[in-house]
């Protein structure tokens, strides 16, 4: 799902109903209602951070957050009014052993702010609750500094991910999210790029054939999906982590939020 | 010299590579700064003093307070930085997209509502080219 700044600013400050952003949120009602009835245990939240924890000083592929809490970032213009983030450092730790072990050198991170690529997703599926209703691990994959990892990588780092949660010795109910995307370029003439042929198609592909998507190079990533669409490959990190077969539960798509085409997808494993 | 990049001929577009990474270093990290308010504070207090701190090209230093966005990317500026800066001046991304496309605010507005730049003609730089 989509994470555009614009929409936790819309939420935040009350503009939720107006025409332009209702569009937006309409197609998160039943994804609302959804998570609601699931109750997960825990969120697994891969996203990417926008040069706010992480500055071009250290720019790691792939990090996941081991902390107990990350505090919400002032990105310039104070924190979100969104409830701090609440770790799950038991399983985190856990993840991190297994996907390690499993030839995934990731970075462990204990201490890090989490920016809107992690509270706008997490407002689009809760609105504005006191606190989440459940702890989350962010994963942060690197898509500011070219190359990020390839879709290909992120699809098996999903096939780890589910293996890592599989041997967990709780059980546990994780809902996985993938997140960033979809068609967009925020930067130089160009800006204001949007292929909904190309998103519509890759959100059809996600259920049924994703990994025809694993093959989908960067170059035409940045060229059929714009500079900043590039973040799609976050998708397959989740799509990785869930079996081959799956049913599509929810389907939302959506022309403009701000700069951006709005995507949204929930799939379930068979059984 | 840069080497040449299979992604170079998209039209109106800067790759942020590991390159770009480099020459625009100090840019970049002048612009996350301004994420602390007392920094802010001083930035505003003088521009030029401030730019001063960071070892930055006088380029990249005019086109900062000349608020030139195109140039600041050209000049190995990341647009996620540069939202720190724009954001400074109360400026959304909207705002300074529309600018980078030579188009006022509603312009580009009306374009995201009719569907957004569409992939037709906005391929290759053989498409901007023939476009003249």
């Amino acid at each position: 799902m989509s994470h555009v700044p614009a929409i936790g600013a819309a939420l935040d400050n009350g503009k939720s109903g107006e025409p332009y952003w209702k569009k937006v949120f309409d197609g998160f009602e039943k994804s609302k209602e959804w998570i609601r009835k699931l109750k997960p245990d825990v969120i697994l939240l891969v996203y990417n951070d926008h040069a706010v924890a992480f500055s071009l000083d250290i720019i790691p592929t792939f990090a996941l957050g081991c902390a107990a809490e990350f505090p919400v970032a002032d990105e310039g213009w104070g924190p979100r009014p969104v409830p701090k983030v609440i770790g799950h450092p038991e399983l985190a730790a856990h993840i991190a052993q297994s996907v390690i072990l499993d030839e995934f050198d990731l970075t462990v991170v204990n201490k890090m702010e989490v920016d809107h690529g992690l509270t706008v997703p997490l407002s689009l599926m809760y609105g504005q609750p006191k606190e989440w209703p459940c702890p989350v691990i962010p994963l942060a994959v690197n898509v500011v500094v070219y190359p990020p990892p390839t879709g290909n990588r992120c699809y098996h780092l999903g096939r780890a991910l589910r293996k890592a949660i599989r041997s967990y010795d709780k059980d546990l109910r994780v809902v996985v999210f993938g997140t960033g995307g979809m068609s967009h370029q925020l930067q130089g003439p160009r800006a204001g790029f949007i292929n909904s042929k190309f998103d519509r198609s890759f959100l059809a592909r996600m259920t049924r054939d994703p990994k025809a998507l694993t093959r989908i190079t960067h170059l035409e990533l940045l060229r059929e999906a714009g500079s900043e669409g590039i973040e799609l490959v976050m998708w397959l990190i989740m799509r990785g982590a869930l079996d081959e077969k799956v049913k599509e539960v929810h389907r939302f798509y959506h022309v403009p939020a701000s700069n951006t085409a709005v995507g949204h997808l929930i799939l379930e494993n068979l059984k | 010299m840069k080497k040449a990049n299979d992604y170079d001929d998209i039209p109106g577009t800067t790759v942020f590579d590991a390159q770009r990474s480099r020459q625009g270093y100090h840019l970049n990290m002048f612009c996350m700064s301004l994420m602390k308010p007392e920094n802010r504070a001083a930035f505003k207090e003088g521009e030029r003093v401030y730019l001063d701190r960071y070892p930055m090209t006088e380029a990249q230093k005019q086109a900062v307070l000349g608020r030139e966005w195109n140039r600041m990317i050209s000049l190995g500026g990341n647009i996620y930085y540069l939202a720190k800066l724009f954001f400074n001046d109360q400026k959304s991304f909207q705002h300074v997209a529309a600018i980078m496309t030579g188009s006022t605010q509603e312009e580009y507005a009306a374009m995201m509502l009719k569907g957004g730049r569409p992939p037709k003609g906005n391929r290759y730089l053989s498409d901007w080219k023939k476009r003249g």
